[in-house]
Protein backbone atom coordinates (compact mmCIF):
# COMPACT_ATOMS: atom_id res chain seq x y z
CA UNK A 1 0.00 0.00 0.00
CA UNK A 2 2.44 2.22 0.92
CA UNK A 3 4.44 1.58 -2.67
CA UNK A 4 1.45 2.09 -4.53
CA UNK A 5 0.19 4.96 -2.92
CA UNK A 6 2.65 7.03 -0.95
CA UNK A 7 0.68 10.05 0.22
CA UNK A 8 -3.07 9.26 0.24
CA UNK A 9 -4.34 12.39 1.19
CA UNK A 10 -2.65 14.31 -1.71
CA UNK A 11 -4.06 11.85 -3.69
CA UNK A 12 -7.53 12.07 -2.35
CA UNK A 13 -7.28 16.50 -2.43
CA UNK A 14 -5.96 16.31 -6.07
CA UNK A 15 -8.58 13.46 -6.89
CA UNK A 16 -11.68 15.71 -5.54
CA UNK A 17 -10.04 18.51 -7.45
CA UNK A 18 -10.46 16.98 -10.56
CA UNK A 19 -13.61 16.23 -10.15
CA UNK A 20 -14.66 20.02 -9.07
CA UNK A 21 -12.67 21.43 -12.24
CA UNK A 22 -14.77 18.47 -14.67
CA UNK A 23 -17.68 17.09 -13.15
CA UNK A 24 -18.98 14.36 -10.25
CA UNK A 25 -19.24 11.72 -11.98
CA UNK A 26 -18.34 7.98 -12.77
CA UNK A 27 -15.85 8.25 -15.41
CA UNK A 28 -13.97 11.48 -14.18
CA UNK A 29 -13.89 9.62 -10.51
CA UNK A 30 -11.63 6.70 -12.06
CA UNK A 31 -10.06 9.34 -14.80
CA UNK A 32 -8.93 11.70 -11.98
CA UNK A 33 -8.19 8.63 -9.45
CA UNK A 34 -5.69 7.92 -11.92
CA UNK A 35 -4.12 10.87 -12.86
CA UNK A 36 -4.06 11.94 -8.94
CA UNK A 37 -2.18 8.96 -7.93
CA UNK A 38 0.21 9.61 -11.15
CA UNK A 39 0.83 12.73 -9.19
CA UNK A 40 1.36 11.83 -6.49
CA UNK A 41 4.08 8.91 -7.02
CA UNK A 42 5.58 12.00 -8.93
CA UNK A 43 5.87 13.63 -5.63
CA UNK A 44 7.68 10.85 -3.98
CA UNK A 45 11.00 11.79 -6.18
CA UNK A 46 10.59 15.48 -4.73
CA UNK A 47 11.15 13.92 -1.17
CA UNK A 48 9.22 16.10 0.85
CA UNK A 49 8.75 15.41 4.66
CA UNK A 50 6.13 13.74 5.39
CA UNK A 51 3.73 15.62 7.92
CA UNK A 52 2.25 13.47 10.70
CA UNK A 53 -0.72 14.84 12.03
CA UNK A 54 -1.35 13.61 15.56
CA UNK A 55 -4.79 15.30 16.40
CA UNK A 56 -6.71 15.63 12.61
CA UNK A 57 -9.62 16.32 14.91
CA UNK A 58 -8.94 19.83 15.38
CA UNK A 59 -8.29 20.91 12.30
CA UNK A 60 -12.24 21.98 11.08
CA UNK A 61 -11.89 24.03 14.58
CA UNK A 62 -8.92 25.71 13.53
CA UNK A 63 -10.12 26.70 10.36
CA UNK A 64 -13.76 28.13 11.83
CA UNK A 65 -11.60 30.10 14.92
CA UNK A 66 -9.20 31.33 11.62
CA UNK A 67 -12.23 32.43 9.50
CA UNK A 68 -13.97 34.51 12.35
CA UNK A 69 -10.68 35.84 13.20
CA UNK A 70 -10.26 37.13 10.22
CA UNK A 71 -13.51 38.83 9.76
CA UNK A 72 -13.28 40.16 12.39
CA UNK A 73 -9.64 42.02 11.58
CA UNK A 74 -11.24 43.05 8.32
CA UNK A 75 -13.89 45.41 9.94
CA UNK A 76 -10.81 46.39 12.61
CA UNK A 77 -8.76 47.59 9.43
CA UNK A 78 -11.28 48.62 7.15
CA UNK A 79 -12.21 51.32 10.06
CA UNK A 80 -8.63 52.18 10.04
CA UNK A 81 -8.31 53.26 6.36
CA UNK A 82 -11.85 54.71 6.26
CA UNK A 83 -11.76 56.84 9.63
CA UNK A 84 -7.99 57.59 9.23
CA UNK A 85 -7.22 57.14 13.19
CA UNK A 86 -3.90 57.56 14.83
CA UNK A 87 -2.35 54.35 14.91
CA UNK A 88 0.78 53.09 15.64
CA UNK A 89 2.62 50.59 13.52
CA UNK A 90 5.21 48.58 14.68
CA UNK A 91 7.19 45.22 14.81
CA UNK A 92 6.63 42.17 17.31
CA UNK A 93 9.13 39.78 17.91
CA UNK A 94 7.78 36.54 19.08
CA UNK A 95 9.61 33.59 20.75
CA UNK A 96 7.46 30.22 18.61
CA UNK A 97 7.90 27.26 20.44
CA UNK A 98 6.60 25.06 17.47
CA UNK A 99 9.00 23.26 15.16
CA UNK A 100 6.75 21.20 13.17
CA UNK A 101 7.71 22.44 9.23
CA UNK A 102 4.01 21.73 8.14
CA UNK A 103 2.70 23.52 11.50
CA UNK A 104 5.18 26.83 10.80
CA UNK A 105 3.98 26.74 7.39
CA UNK A 106 0.34 26.96 8.00
CA UNK A 107 0.86 29.59 11.18
CA UNK A 108 2.50 31.48 8.45
CA UNK A 109 -0.31 32.06 6.16
CA UNK A 110 -2.88 32.59 8.81
CA UNK A 111 -0.90 35.14 10.23
CA UNK A 112 -0.10 36.82 6.82
CA UNK A 113 -4.11 35.97 5.44
CA UNK A 114 -5.59 38.12 8.48
CA UNK A 115 -5.52 41.77 7.63
CA UNK A 116 -3.47 43.79 10.51
CA UNK A 117 -0.84 41.31 10.69
CA UNK A 118 2.28 40.15 8.19
CA UNK A 119 4.57 37.14 8.66
CA UNK A 120 8.40 38.69 8.23
CA UNK A 121 10.77 36.48 8.87
CA UNK A 122 11.72 33.58 11.01
CA UNK A 123 14.77 32.74 12.20
CA UNK A 124 14.85 28.60 12.36
CA UNK A 125 17.85 28.62 14.84
CA UNK A 126 16.41 30.33 17.55
CA UNK A 127 12.52 30.05 17.13
CA UNK A 128 12.66 34.12 16.71
CA UNK A 129 9.41 35.26 14.51
CA UNK A 130 9.54 39.09 13.62
CA UNK A 131 5.41 39.95 12.45
CA UNK A 132 4.71 43.15 11.57
CA UNK A 133 1.49 44.74 13.02
CA UNK A 134 -0.65 47.69 11.62
CA UNK A 135 -2.38 49.06 14.75
CA UNK A 136 0.11 47.87 17.70
CA UNK A 137 -1.71 48.74 20.78
CA UNK A 138 -0.50 46.52 23.69
CA UNK A 139 2.86 44.43 22.40
CA UNK A 140 2.31 41.08 24.94
CA UNK A 141 -2.18 40.76 23.95
CA UNK A 142 -0.38 39.98 20.10
CA UNK A 143 2.26 37.42 21.40
CA UNK A 144 -0.71 36.30 24.17
CA UNK A 145 -2.86 35.67 20.07
CA UNK A 146 -0.11 33.99 18.34
CA UNK A 147 1.16 32.18 20.97
CA UNK A 148 -2.13 30.85 23.08
CA UNK A 149 -4.56 30.80 20.14
CA UNK A 150 -2.24 29.57 17.46
CA UNK A 151 0.36 28.41 18.18
CA UNK A 152 -0.98 26.11 20.62
CA UNK A 153 -3.62 24.19 18.44
CA UNK A 154 -1.01 24.03 15.75
CA UNK A 155 1.11 22.17 18.19
CA UNK A 156 -1.33 19.67 19.32
CA UNK A 157 -2.37 19.10 15.62
CA UNK A 158 1.26 18.52 14.68
CA UNK A 159 3.50 17.45 17.49
CA UNK B 1 -37.76 43.10 -8.18
CA UNK B 2 -35.00 40.91 -7.03
CA UNK B 3 -33.34 40.41 -10.69
CA UNK B 4 -33.51 44.63 -10.57
CA UNK B 5 -31.76 44.59 -6.94
CA UNK B 6 -29.40 42.07 -8.24
CA UNK B 7 -28.37 43.69 -11.46
CA UNK B 8 -28.57 47.29 -9.89
CA UNK B 9 -25.52 45.64 -7.08
CA UNK B 10 -23.95 43.89 -9.66
CA UNK B 11 -23.40 47.09 -11.82
CA UNK B 12 -22.29 49.21 -8.35
CA UNK B 13 -19.68 46.29 -7.21
CA UNK B 14 -18.22 46.29 -10.47
CA UNK B 15 -17.84 49.88 -10.32
CA UNK B 16 -16.12 49.49 -7.23
CA UNK B 17 -13.73 47.12 -8.38
CA UNK B 18 -13.03 49.37 -11.24
CA UNK B 19 -12.50 52.03 -8.68
CA UNK B 20 -10.46 49.68 -6.81
CA UNK B 21 -8.61 48.82 -9.77
CA UNK B 22 -7.30 52.83 -10.38
CA UNK B 23 -5.99 53.13 -6.79
CA UNK B 24 -3.73 50.41 -7.35
CA UNK B 25 -2.54 51.33 -10.77
CA UNK B 26 -1.89 54.79 -9.42
CA UNK B 27 0.06 53.16 -6.55
CA UNK B 28 1.62 50.92 -9.21
CA UNK B 29 2.56 54.54 -11.32
CA UNK B 30 3.68 56.65 -8.47
CA UNK B 31 6.34 53.53 -6.70
CA UNK B 32 8.02 55.15 -4.75
CA UNK B 33 9.63 51.31 -4.42
CA UNK B 34 9.90 48.49 -6.62
CA UNK B 35 8.56 46.40 -3.94
CA UNK B 36 5.19 48.94 -3.91
CA UNK B 37 4.65 48.28 -7.28
CA UNK B 38 5.27 44.97 -6.88
CA UNK B 39 2.49 44.97 -4.44
CA UNK B 40 0.23 46.63 -6.31
CA UNK B 41 0.19 44.62 -9.44
CA UNK B 42 -0.53 41.71 -6.95
CA UNK B 43 -3.62 43.42 -6.09
CA UNK B 44 -4.32 43.91 -9.22
CA UNK B 45 -4.70 40.94 -10.60
CA UNK B 46 -6.97 39.82 -7.55
CA UNK B 47 -9.01 42.66 -8.38
CA UNK B 48 -8.91 41.80 -12.15
CA UNK B 49 -10.18 38.21 -10.82
CA UNK B 50 -12.96 39.32 -9.15
CA UNK B 51 -14.19 41.52 -11.71
CA UNK B 52 -14.25 38.54 -14.17
CA UNK B 53 -16.22 36.73 -11.48
CA UNK B 54 -18.64 39.44 -11.19
CA UNK B 55 -19.13 39.39 -14.88
CA UNK B 56 -19.43 35.70 -14.62
CA UNK B 57 -22.23 36.45 -12.17
CA UNK B 58 -24.17 39.28 -14.78
CA UNK B 59 -23.73 36.74 -17.16
CA UNK B 60 -24.81 33.69 -15.64
CA UNK B 61 -21.75 32.12 -17.81
CA UNK B 62 -19.93 29.76 -16.33
CA UNK B 63 -17.20 30.00 -19.01
CA UNK B 64 -15.90 33.35 -16.94
CA UNK B 65 -14.64 31.17 -14.21
CA UNK B 66 -12.14 29.11 -16.53
CA UNK B 67 -10.58 32.79 -17.13
CA UNK B 68 -10.49 33.73 -13.61
CA UNK B 69 -8.50 30.77 -12.09
CA UNK B 70 -6.00 31.26 -15.38
CA UNK B 71 -5.94 35.29 -14.06
CA UNK B 72 -5.10 34.01 -10.61
CA UNK B 73 -2.53 31.37 -11.41
CA UNK B 74 -0.51 33.72 -13.48
CA UNK B 75 -0.80 36.45 -10.80
CA UNK B 76 0.54 34.60 -8.04
CA UNK B 77 3.65 33.13 -10.37
CA UNK B 78 4.64 36.49 -11.58
CA UNK B 79 4.68 37.63 -8.52
CA UNK B 80 6.52 34.84 -6.78
CA UNK B 81 9.14 35.62 -9.46
CA UNK B 82 9.28 38.87 -9.06
CA UNK B 83 9.64 39.01 -5.50
CA UNK B 84 12.33 36.28 -6.03
CA UNK B 85 14.29 38.92 -8.16
CA UNK B 86 13.57 42.03 -5.85
CA UNK B 87 15.95 39.62 -3.82
CA UNK B 88 18.64 38.63 -5.64
CA UNK B 89 18.54 40.11 -9.26
CA UNK B 90 18.54 43.74 -8.57
CA UNK B 91 21.66 45.80 -7.93
CA UNK B 92 21.59 48.10 -4.71
CA UNK B 93 21.26 51.43 -5.90
CA UNK C 1 -29.74 38.95 -17.45
CA UNK C 2 -32.84 36.95 -18.53
CA UNK C 3 -31.46 34.21 -15.84
CA UNK C 4 -31.54 36.58 -12.69
CA UNK C 5 -35.71 36.95 -13.32
CA UNK C 6 -35.17 32.99 -12.82
CA UNK C 7 -33.72 33.42 -8.96
CA UNK C 8 -36.21 32.99 -6.18
CA UNK C 9 -35.96 35.93 -4.57
CA UNK C 10 -33.68 35.46 -1.42
CA UNK C 11 -31.34 33.52 -3.80
CA UNK C 12 -30.94 37.15 -5.53
CA UNK C 13 -30.96 39.13 -2.50
CA UNK C 14 -28.05 37.09 -1.01
CA UNK C 15 -25.79 36.85 -3.95
CA UNK C 16 -26.84 40.88 -4.54
CA UNK C 17 -25.50 41.42 -0.86
CA UNK C 18 -22.27 39.08 -0.78
CA UNK C 19 -21.32 40.74 -4.06
CA UNK C 20 -21.81 44.42 -2.53
CA UNK C 21 -19.90 43.45 0.31
CA UNK C 22 -16.70 41.99 -1.55
CA UNK C 23 -16.51 44.66 -4.00
CA UNK C 24 -16.82 47.13 -1.13
CA UNK C 25 -13.76 45.07 0.96
CA UNK C 26 -11.60 45.34 -1.79
CA UNK C 27 -12.23 48.86 -2.66
CA UNK C 28 -11.27 49.79 1.02
CA UNK C 29 -7.84 47.85 0.58
CA UNK C 30 -7.31 49.46 -2.45
CA UNK C 31 -7.43 52.77 -0.91
CA UNK C 32 -5.84 51.59 2.12
CA UNK C 33 -2.74 51.25 -0.32
CA UNK C 34 -3.43 54.84 -1.15
CA UNK C 35 -3.36 56.31 2.24
CA UNK C 36 -0.69 54.22 3.87
CA UNK C 37 2.87 55.70 4.30
CA UNK C 38 5.48 52.79 4.56
CA UNK C 39 5.70 49.58 2.34
CA UNK C 40 5.07 47.22 5.66
CA UNK C 41 1.93 49.47 6.31
CA UNK C 42 0.92 49.16 2.60
CA UNK C 43 1.29 45.09 2.94
CA UNK C 44 -1.98 45.03 4.99
CA UNK C 45 -4.13 46.83 2.41
CA UNK C 46 -4.65 44.05 -0.28
CA UNK C 47 -5.16 41.01 1.75
CA UNK C 48 -8.88 43.31 2.63
CA UNK C 49 -9.43 42.10 -0.82
CA UNK C 50 -8.01 38.87 -0.80
CA UNK C 51 -9.70 37.10 1.94
CA UNK C 52 -13.02 37.71 2.58
CA UNK C 53 -13.19 40.35 -0.14
CA UNK C 54 -12.48 37.28 -2.42
CA UNK C 55 -14.25 35.09 -0.35
CA UNK C 56 -17.60 36.75 -0.77
CA UNK C 57 -17.44 36.63 -4.57
CA UNK C 58 -16.76 33.55 -4.64
CA UNK C 59 -19.81 32.71 -2.34
CA UNK C 60 -21.93 34.58 -4.43
CA UNK C 61 -20.78 33.07 -7.65
CA UNK C 62 -21.13 29.75 -6.48
CA UNK C 63 -24.47 30.70 -4.77
CA UNK C 64 -25.55 31.53 -7.70
CA UNK C 65 -24.71 28.96 -10.22
CA UNK C 66 -25.96 26.43 -7.35
CA UNK C 67 -29.17 27.87 -7.44
CA UNK C 68 -29.77 27.84 -10.88
CA UNK C 69 -28.70 24.62 -12.05
CA UNK C 70 -30.25 23.39 -8.86
CA UNK C 71 -27.41 21.18 -8.09
CA UNK C 72 -24.72 22.33 -5.51
CA UNK C 73 -21.22 23.58 -7.66
CA UNK C 74 -18.45 24.34 -5.78
CA UNK C 75 -15.84 25.14 -8.68
CA UNK C 76 -15.52 29.07 -7.93
CA UNK C 77 -14.35 27.89 -4.16
CA UNK C 78 -11.68 26.52 -5.60
CA UNK C 79 -10.37 29.88 -6.41
CA UNK C 80 -11.20 31.10 -3.07
CA UNK C 81 -8.99 28.27 -1.78
CA UNK C 82 -6.47 28.99 -3.99
CA UNK C 83 -6.16 32.67 -3.60
CA UNK C 84 -6.03 32.28 0.20
CA UNK C 85 -3.21 29.55 0.05
CA UNK C 86 -1.09 31.84 -2.55
CA UNK C 87 -1.39 35.32 -1.27
CA UNK C 88 0.55 34.46 1.91
CA UNK C 89 3.31 33.26 0.06
CA UNK C 90 3.83 36.27 -2.31
CA UNK C 91 2.98 38.80 0.63
CA UNK C 92 6.26 36.56 2.73
CA UNK C 93 8.13 36.78 0.16
CA UNK C 94 7.83 40.19 -0.76
CA UNK C 95 8.35 41.65 3.06
CA UNK C 96 11.28 39.42 3.36
CA UNK C 97 12.56 40.94 -0.36
CA UNK C 98 11.74 44.49 1.25
CA UNK C 99 13.94 43.60 4.46
CA UNK C 100 16.53 42.15 2.48
CA UNK C 101 16.60 45.20 0.44
CA UNK C 102 16.45 47.81 3.65
CA UNK C 103 19.18 45.98 4.92
CA UNK C 104 21.69 46.00 2.26
CA UNK C 105 21.03 49.31 1.74
CA UNK C 106 21.77 50.39 5.27
CA UNK C 107 25.23 47.94 5.13
CA UNK C 108 25.92 50.12 1.50
CA UNK C 109 25.46 53.60 3.21
CA UNK C 110 28.17 52.56 5.97
CA UNK C 111 30.58 51.04 3.56
CA UNK C 112 32.13 54.70 2.80
CA UNK C 113 33.07 54.70 6.68
CA UNK C 114 35.16 51.19 6.51
CA UNK C 115 36.92 52.34 3.48
CA UNK C 116 38.12 55.61 5.38
CA UNK C 117 40.18 53.51 7.40
CA UNK C 118 41.52 50.39 5.36
CA UNK C 119 43.03 49.20 8.74
CA UNK C 120 39.83 47.88 10.51
CA UNK C 121 38.48 47.09 7.71
CA UNK C 122 37.10 43.08 8.60
CA UNK C 123 37.51 40.54 5.66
Amino acid sequence: MRNILPYPVLTAALTVVWMLLNSFSLGHLLLGAVVAAGASRAMTALEPSKPRLRRWQLIPWLCGIVLIDIAKSNFAVASVILRRRARSPGFVSIPLELRDQTGLAVLACIVTSTPGTAWVEYDSATGELLIHVLDLVERQEWIDLIKNRYEATLREIFE
Amino acid sequence: MSATILVWSVTIAQLMLVVAMACNTYRLIRGPRAQDRVLCLDALYVNAMLLVLTFGIRTGSSLYFEAALVISLLGFISTVAFAKFLMRGEVIE
Amino acid sequence: MTHAEALPAWAALLTAFLVLVGASLTLIGAIGTLRFRTFFERVHAPTLGTSWGTGAIVLASSLLFSVLGSRLVFPELLIGVFVSITTPVTLMLLARATLYRERSEIASAAAPDLLEDPGDRPT
